[in-house]
């Protein structure tokens, strides 16, 4: 397996440690003059998303993580895990829960989304920043009530709720942000 | 072509900045005439790497006389100089170590090293301060033995605490060091503790010498002949900027031998390339080199608190 020395450190660089896949997202060398040198090091665990702080003795080698973040297209939920293909290779990959996090309410089939890999298993999804759903169920607006800025709540065909204008009903198409779940537009069909 | 390739020959110091160095290359230079401090020019291209494990250098293969070591600093040949009856005598060089880049080390950086015939560190501290504070127009300095600031500021006694007790201190700070580093040994624990505890606590009050440090961080400084515990060696640093470091030199070639053992033997503990002794600077020493203090100061982060900069990168010519 390769390793990297904290030469070579930079963010964005995966590496393994204490078994977990990380990414680097600060390194700063740190040197007394006549003392020992060091890499204090932040790096982010891709399996629980936490930033971690580690001090590296400089030269030293830590093993790399054959992590990979790669075009996918969203086909189905089979009830326990959601699949998708490779849509060149048509290799199909099954993520699990942990994977998918609260992800799932913006899966739409047919979508691309983006699929990080770590020795070839999914361990993170990210959906299009912008998805459009349809509307399955949203009160209807109240006559009358024409207060500017005023919310309620809509329902999408995936499950997600976001917060609507009063003029959106039920069988709208609506434009979403994935990473904020804030609703941006009605979109015509 | 975009304009960031268009730019890319442009050299990241401004011309403010070259003439800021200019000037203080003036002033360094009429401090040290004023003094009668001879300047010298050694070479640059040593026989001998420096023995210290924590250093590394840059080899050059040399057409006819084989390999060569850029210099890490200019005290070994210096040194020989001293002993051939120079007298006082300072340089400004460029020194080269392998592996250190960052906001403040670059490979390639420019010391200014001088060599005091009949000064300790103590007074070799006064006249420090005399330029660095003159150059940079701060109050004196203030000055505090190693022991003190670490008990003061990172809760251990440097000397006296068990290796277990310090490692706990870096614990207690928060800070998760490496399987490699834990193993480096006492000294990278009171390094770690150094930088992240006592360098941000003295770095409010300006202009700071820290000395007496422990007897193995003594690098080429003199033991204490009343405390052999302590190395003569200080430090200066400017807002937490380590600045320069100076020592009554050690001038005893037995012991300069036995030193340079030690770092081989360190260096095969920690997996590193045994070095050749430089037998110049033993024979040197065996001959006698009068007593002196010597001390570093980098140019390159001098220039940064005077332009008020927080990356070297920006002196780059």
């Amino acid at each position: 397996m390769a390793s990297y020395s904290t030469n070579e450190f930079r963010a964005g660089l995966k590496v393994m440690l204490d078994g977990d896949p990380c990414e680097i997202i600060e390194n700063e060398f740190v040197k007394p003059g006549k003392g020992q040198a060091f890499n204090r090091v932040r790096l982010r665990n891709l399996m629980s998303g936490r930033v971690w702080e580690r001090t590296f003795k400089s030269g030293e080698s830590i093993e790399a993580a054959d992590v990979v973040d790669t075009e996918m297209q969203y086909l189905y939920n089979d009830g326990e895990s959601w699949c998708f293909m490779n849509p060149t290779s048509f290799e199909q990959v099954h993520a699990g829960v942990s994977a998918i996090g609260d992800k799932a309410q913006w899966l739409k089939e047919q979508d691309t989304c983006t699929i990080t890999l770590w020795n070839g298993d999914p361990i993170a999804v990210s959906p299009p920043n912008h998805v459009v759903m349809r509307v399955t169920y949203t009160e209807p607006a109240v006559r009358g009530d024409t207060s500017s800025g005023a919310t309620k709540l809509a329902t999408l065909e995936s499950g997600a709720t976001v917060k609507v204008p009063l003029f959106i009903e039920i069988d709208d198409m609506l434009r979403v942000d994935t990473r904020t779940g804030d609703y941006i537009s009605r979109v015509k069909e | 072509m975009d304009t960031a390739a268009a730019d890319r020959w442009r050299p990241a110091a401004s011309v403010e900045t070259l003439r800021r160095r200019a000037a203080l290359l003036a002033q360094i230079r009429a401090f040290f005439v004023e003094r009668g401090v001879l300047e010298v020019d050694t070479p640059l291209l040593g026989p001998a790497p420096s023995s210290d494990p924590q250093q590394q250098c840059l080899d050059v293969a040399v057409p006819g006389s084989g390999r060569r070591y850029l210099q890490p600093s200019p005290e070994y040949a210096m040194k020989r100089l001293l002993a051939a009856g120079s007298g006082s005598i300072y340089q400004i060089c460029k020194a080269f170590r392998a592996g250190e880049q960052g906001a403040r080390h670059r490979t390639e950086f420019t010391l200014v090293e001088w060599y005091r015939v009949g000064f300790d560190y103590r007074a070799l501290m006064d006249e420090v301060q005399s330029l660095v504070c003159g150059l940079l127009q701060r109050p004196p300095a203030r000055a505090f033995s190693y022991r003190e600031l670490f008990q003061r500021h990172a809760a251990v006694d440097p000397l006296a605490d068990s290796d277990q007790v310090l490692w706990q201190r870096v614990a207690a700070a928060g800070i998760e060091p490496s399987e490699a580093l834990r193993d480096a040994g006492r000294d990278a624990a009171l390094d770690i503790l150094l930088t992240r505890r006592v360098e941000p606590a003295i770095a409010p009050l300006g202009a700071v010498f820290v000395y007496d440090y422990p007897a193995s961080q003594a690098a080429l400084a003199r033991l204490r002949p009343d405390q052999p515990a302590l190395a003569e060696r200080f430090e200066l640093y400017v807002d937490g900027i380590e600045l320069a470091n100076g020592f009554t030199e050690l001038a005893d070639a037995v012991e300069q031998r036995r030193r340079f053992e030690a770092d081989n033997l360190a260096r095969r503990v920690l997996g590193l390339p045994e070095v050749p002794l430089d037998e110049g600077l033993l024979a040197a020493l065996g001959h006698g080199l009068p007593a002196c203090a010597g001390v570093a100061l980098g140019l390159d982060r001098l220039l940064m608190l005077a332009l008020d900069l927080d990356d070297i990168a920006a002196l780059q010519a």
